[in-house]
């Protein structure tokens, strides 16, 4: 079953008579509980991919659609209400609020989604635990390390059950350390079945996922299919016959 | 195998059991699974080059065991491969020929062993990213991992760059 699909989907920006063109025409489906990887250089659309599929930014062209519907046309409104529902999106910069604590960052969706602040806090606490940072429920942001913010951040996007988790460079702020651990959060939430796309620029963090698309000058150019293999565990001896 | 056993010998005489576990506890699961005759078979042609000496030893209640360590000429051999350069990275690949002569022969298509060998060495590293690198005694084992892993990222990266020189980096 597509989640989400964009179809022929091309973004410009700056002026009409000299647009700068990031997407030219990109075809890109998710299906239900995937993780797919979008990867390539800086500059190559990927982002905005994934700002349109997550209606962060409209379209020039094409159309998206969320569980079949088409959601591009959808008033601001609308779509804010959508993607409420069902997106999380995770950033970069993690992007909390600054005066707020870990606990609050992290129930405030929940609630402006309609969830009683019974219901929001159960949620958040069953998140924090998960993700390991419980006794961070009441810091504010600034207290708490790059991969504590990380992972408040994958709290708040996941408070809503989304149907979908968009990562932009989820690791890109991160050391090496926070950055596998904030991978392997990602891969054990997929594991129980969250779809997920993620853009990163990280071959390691790509090698994660079911399938990686490879896009180049605001289009696909590759895709591959990696899930055949993902339960495996990996010894070097194993990789052996790649005489690595 | 050779010089990594005559590392261990170097710590002080020992027998095969307990260098196979000395094996396991320092290269953890980063090093293939040693069989302990392999390690036998290795002592018994290091003992006949003369870079290693066996003594019997005496048990009670069980067999004899062999209680080997290193001889001058294996302290040298060791010492020889500490100080000598690691090799080059190759020149040749047998990939990238394949990839040539793919395209010069017609008989596969260059750009679907690209796309092939790159859903490979995505699949290596995911494996690299699930060997079990924690605690003291795996420092070892994570540095294979991180190595194993920056040349892959590597090769994928070369992947990439073959696809361009091959004229397949345009949208499909």
């Amino acid at each position: 079953m597509t989640i989400l699909e964009a179809r022929n989907v091309a973004k410009s920006y700056g002026p009409r008579d000299e647009p700068v063109v990031a997407l030219r025409g990109v075809d890109f489906a998710v299906e239900a509980g995937e993780l797919v990887a979008v990867m390539g250089p800086s500059g190559c659309g990927k982002s905005t991919l994934l700002h349109l599929l997550g209606g962060l930014d409209r379209p020039s062209s094409g159309e998206i659609y969320l569980h079949g519907e088409r959601v591009d046309g959808l008033s601001e409104t609308a779509w804010a209400i959508r993607r409420r529902q069902e997106i999380g999106y995770v950033f970069q910069f993690f992007n909390l609020v600054g005066n707020l604590t870990a606990a609050d960052n992290i129930e405030l969706p929940g609630r402006i989604a309609g969830l009683s602040s019974k219901e929001a806090r159960r949620r958040r606490i069953e998140l924090m635990e998960e993700l390991e940072i419980a006794g961070r429920a009441q810091l504010v942001p600034a207290r708490l390390s790059g991969g504590e913010r990380q992972r408040v951040a994958l709290a708040r996007a996941l408070i809503n059950r989304p149907a979908i988790l968009l990562a932009d460079e989820p690791t890109g702020s991160l050391d090496s350390v926070a950055a596998a651990e904030v991978m392997l959060l990602l891969r054990k939430f997929h594991n129980e079945g969250q779809t997920t796309v993620l853009v990163t620029h990280d071959m390691r963090v790509a090698s994660a996922a079911d399938r990686v698309v490879r896009m180049r000058d605001g289009a696909v150019i590759s895709q591959t299919a990696l899930a055949a293999n993902r339960d495996e565990r990996g010894r070097l001896a194993d990789l052996a016959t790649l005489e690595i | 195998m050779k010089h990594p056993l005559l590392a261990l010998l170097a710590l002080g005489p020992t027998h095969g059991y307990e260098l196979k576990q000395a094996f396991q506890e320092r290269f953890g699961a980063a090093w293939p699974q040693i069989n302990a005759g392999q390690i036998y078979v290795t002592l018994q042609r290091l003992e006949k080059d003369g870079l290693i000496t066996g003594r019997e030893v005496q048990q009670p209640d069980r067999p004899n065991k062999t209680v080997y360590s290193l001889t001058p000429r294996g302290t040298a051999e060791l010492q020889r491969w500490f100080d000598a350069p690691a090799p080059v990275p190759r020149l040749r690949d047998d990939f990238v020929t394949r990839v040539v002569l793919a395209q010069a022969t017609a008989m596969a298509d260059p750009g679907a062993l690209i796309e092939q060998q790159r859903a490979t060495y995505l699949r290596a590293l995911r494996q690299l990213a699930d060997v079990p690198t924690g605690g003291n005694h795996h420092l070892l084992a994570a540095l294979l991992v991180e190595g194993a892993s920056l040349h892959i990222e590597a090769d994928l990266k070369w992947l990439d760059r073959c696809e361009d020189l091959l004229g397949k980096g345009e949208s499909p």
